[in-house]
């Protein structure tokens, strides 16, 4: 058994849903604006009483409930995240808690920022190999929106919060996972020693290249170790960073757009929770057909960058 | 690279009206590009001709003919 298959979805959202006119009203911008330049008309965020803990738990939860599993089957709790509310506990401890999983598992919070889900899944297929068991729960979870300077406008219209589970088992159906890093702070948000003091900042051109560079060798070297084709997937699943972004990769790909899933004009970017929120979105339309291999690509601050083919159900 | 190879290269990426790429035609007024079709614009060219300029360089070139006069020079 070497590869996952995605077998159950949970997603949540925020109670705050912001449009591009409510924030032309907090800033200089306009709904025109936004959505011409990113393709974003709303995104979530998080109220005073929810954190990213809190969407992760009941994301966690609907995905349990979806597999018809009990906590007991689950052997690792993974959760990817950069906007955890505590140092600790970690998100996946709260997780933990919350669902009831056993305590002889193991659960830990990873950060590869939006690239965060990817990694996510191989640390879990790392932990049921080395631990033994058959099921994970992979997790990617944001509340962007307490990162972020709300003043400025470069970057407060383009980032959500959200969190979407996944759960995997451990099976012989079509798998590829590649991962990669370049350190680089032009993707950067501040930690505790910036005291709030460092929102997220972004070098937009570098970033840009660097993700349309990186998507298109992210799918060739998943599909190229599957021997698979883009028509044998369902669907091409990418962070929703930006429309431009996929818009020219399926251009420079030569791909039908249709394949290639898109969502950021309801969420914006949700970081390491834009991949499993889709995921969760397709699979609750009825749009996910099973037995069928699909890829997900993550690129994004690290500079990190990951891309999976794997399979929904039998 | 004649201006004719590199407009066409400008259309296609910009999608934007052919008798509007003139020399004098600014990207940010006449063509409407923002930061990221620069960027698009420049990764074209460079697969066109090799020549790739620098995200700083390029925030300084306003005009096409900017851009031509910095791909001539350099190719």
């Amino acid at each position: 058994m070497n590869g996952l298959l995605l077998t159950a979805t949970g997603g949540a959202l925020p109670g705050r849903t912001v449009t591009n006119d409510e924030l032309s009203q907090m800033v200089d911008t306009s709904d025109a604006w936004i959505e011409s330049r990113t393709g974003i008309r709303t995104r979530h965020w998080c109220t005073a009483e929810e954190s990213a803990a809190t969407l992760a738990i009941a994301a966690a939860r609907q995905a349990l409930e979806r597999s018809g599993l009990s906590p007991s089957d689950i052997s690792c709790c993974v959760c990817a995240t950069l906007s955890a509310p505590d140092a600790t506990p970690s998100v996946a401890c709260q997780v933990q808690a919350a669902l009831g999983l056993p305590e002889d598992r193991p659960a830990l919070d990873i950060n590869a920022a939006c690239s965060g889900f990817l990694y996510g899944m191989a640390v879990a297929r790392g932990l049921l190999e080395t631990l033994g068991g058959q099921y994970a729960l992979v997790i990617g979870c944001e509340a962007l929106s307490r990162l972020m300077d709300p003043a400025d406008r470069s970057t407060c219209v383009l980032f959500g919060d959200g969190a979407g589970a996944a759960i995997f088992r451990l099976a012989d159906t079509p798998f590829a996972l590649t991962l990669g890093a370049r350190g680089s702070d032009v993707l950067h948000a501040g930690g505790p020693d910036r005291n709030g003091s460092a929102p997220i900042t972004m070098d937009g051109r570098a970033v840009f290249r660097f993700a349309v560079e990186t998507l298109p060798k992210c799918l060739h070297a998943v599909l190229d170790e599957t021997q698979l084709t883009l028509g044998d997937l369902s669907w091409v699943v990418c962070h929703q960073a930006n429309s431009r972004i996929i818009d020219h990769c399926v251009k420079a790909l030569n791909a039908d757009p249709a394949k290639f899933y898109k969502n950021m004009d309801r969420h914006g970017n949700t970081s390491a929770a834009s991949i499993p929120v889709a995921l969760n979105e397709l699979a609750e339309r009825g749009l996910l057909p099973a037995g069928q291999p699909l890829a997900c690509i993550g690129f994004g601050g690290g500079l990190t960058w990951g891309g999976a083919i794997f399979q929904y159900r039998e | 690279m004649t201006f004719e190879e590199m407009k066409k290269i400008v259309v296609d990426t910009l999608n934007c009206e052919e008798d509007k790429v003139t020399m004098e035609a600014s990207l940010t007024e006449d063509l409407e590009a923002d930061s990221l079709d620069a960027v698009e614009l420049n990764m074209a060219l460079e697969d066109a001709c090799g020549v790739s300029i620098p995200d700083e360089e390029l925030a300084n070139l306003k005009t096409v003919g900017d851009i031509y006069n910095y791909i001539t020079a350099h190719i």
